[in-house]
């Protein structure tokens, strides 16, 4: 899910697409998603930077797997912060990315 | 501490002596399963960083592709091209267990084999530029998948370590501590109640010596 200029060529590829354009729809829609049937949530990283905190409620279930992706306005990190995050929480301190 | 409340009994002891055994057979344990975790979500996590740039990068071209794409179209037209997808996927989800954790792994099947049926438009009246950058995006679509199933494993991963890290430390600086101290406890109390009923004894003795023969 994302803005629609972001995802609607993935449509192509036979997954589900859900153009959103203002967070409150997005917050809504991400729910009914996060409970539906999908195993996996592709999401535009400047969408996923509105809904952390959704995000962040579902995070320890099994599925589905939220994943960030750039969408057409470029790439925000925010899917490297997340694995940074993972790492912190492993390891403690980031030995991975402190490069 | 947990020393005063605890009773100066044998029954006591034998207790909280087994309990020390288990707490130190325990903590091994959760300490060979954090080390194990460890290894396994750092092979994974450099892993999912490689894919993810990559991903990241064939995602951004892809995402010019169809920003060139939506120039030489009109609206209505690219609309109408990918309206109806004709692939669908599904995703099959089977589970596989890292030391306790579960992690996803997906199974992909689309709906029909052909791997062109990704077009959903005639070629006549879309640009080549479309074409191209449905092609790239299908062209990600494994990694792109292999992505999520790493970084789920790497987030649950973390999760299992974290727990786990905690456990040990409760094991290892309040559990065990806590029980050998009870455990010097006792045994000193114990010692010390035996000291004073072998003097007592003795004074008994001597007591009964001077009163049978007036020493």
């Amino acid at each position: 899910m994302g803005d629609r200029d972001s995802v609607y060529g993935f449509g192509t590829l036979g997954i589900d697409v859900v153009a959103v354009s203002d967070s409150e729809q997005a917050a809504h829609s991400f729910r009914q998603l996060a409970s539906g049937k999908y195993a996996i949530i592709y999401i535009t990283e400047s969408l996923a930077a509105e809904l952390e905190a959704e995000i962040d409620k579902i995070s320890d279930r099994e599925i589905p797997a939220v994943i960030p992706i750039p969408g057409i306005k470029g790439n925000n990190g925010i899917g490297i912060k997340n694995l940074k995050k993972a790492v912190e929480k492993a390891v403690g301190s980031d030995i991975i990315f402190n490069d | 501490m947990a020393s005063k409340t605890v009773n100066p009994t044998r029954m006591e002891l034998t207790r909280l002596k087994k309990k020390l055994v288990t707490a130190i057979r325990g903590h091994k344990l959760l300490k060979d399963k954090r080390d194990e975790l460890m290894r396994q979500f750092l092979d994974m996590v450099r892993e999912n960083k490689t894919l993810r740039e990559e991903v990241e990068q064939s995602i951004a071209q892809a995402n010019r592709a169809f920003a060139l794409a939506r120039a030489m179209m009109s609206d209505e037209a690219l609309n109408a091209a990918l309206l109806a997808p004709k692939q669908e996927i599904s995703i099959e989800l089977e589970s596989k267990n890292i030391m306790s954790v579960n992690i996803p792994v997906f199974h992909t099947k689309t709906r029909t084999p052909d791997e062109n049926d990704i077009y959903s438009y005639g070629f006549a009246f879309t640009s080549a530029d479309l074409d191209e950058a449905v092609k790239s995006l299908s062209e990600i679509l494994p990694r792109l998948l292999l992505l999520a199933e790493r970084e789920k494993s790497c987030q649950l991963l973390a999760e299992e370590i974290e727990k786990t890290r905690r456990r040990v430390n409760a094991l290892e600086h309040v559990v065990i501590p806590e029980t050998q101290e009870s455990i010097r406890y006792i045994t000193m109390k114990l010692d010390e109640n035996e000291r004073s009923t072998q003097i007592r004894l003795m004074k008994v003795k001597d007591m009964m010596l001077k009163q049978a023969h007036g020493y």
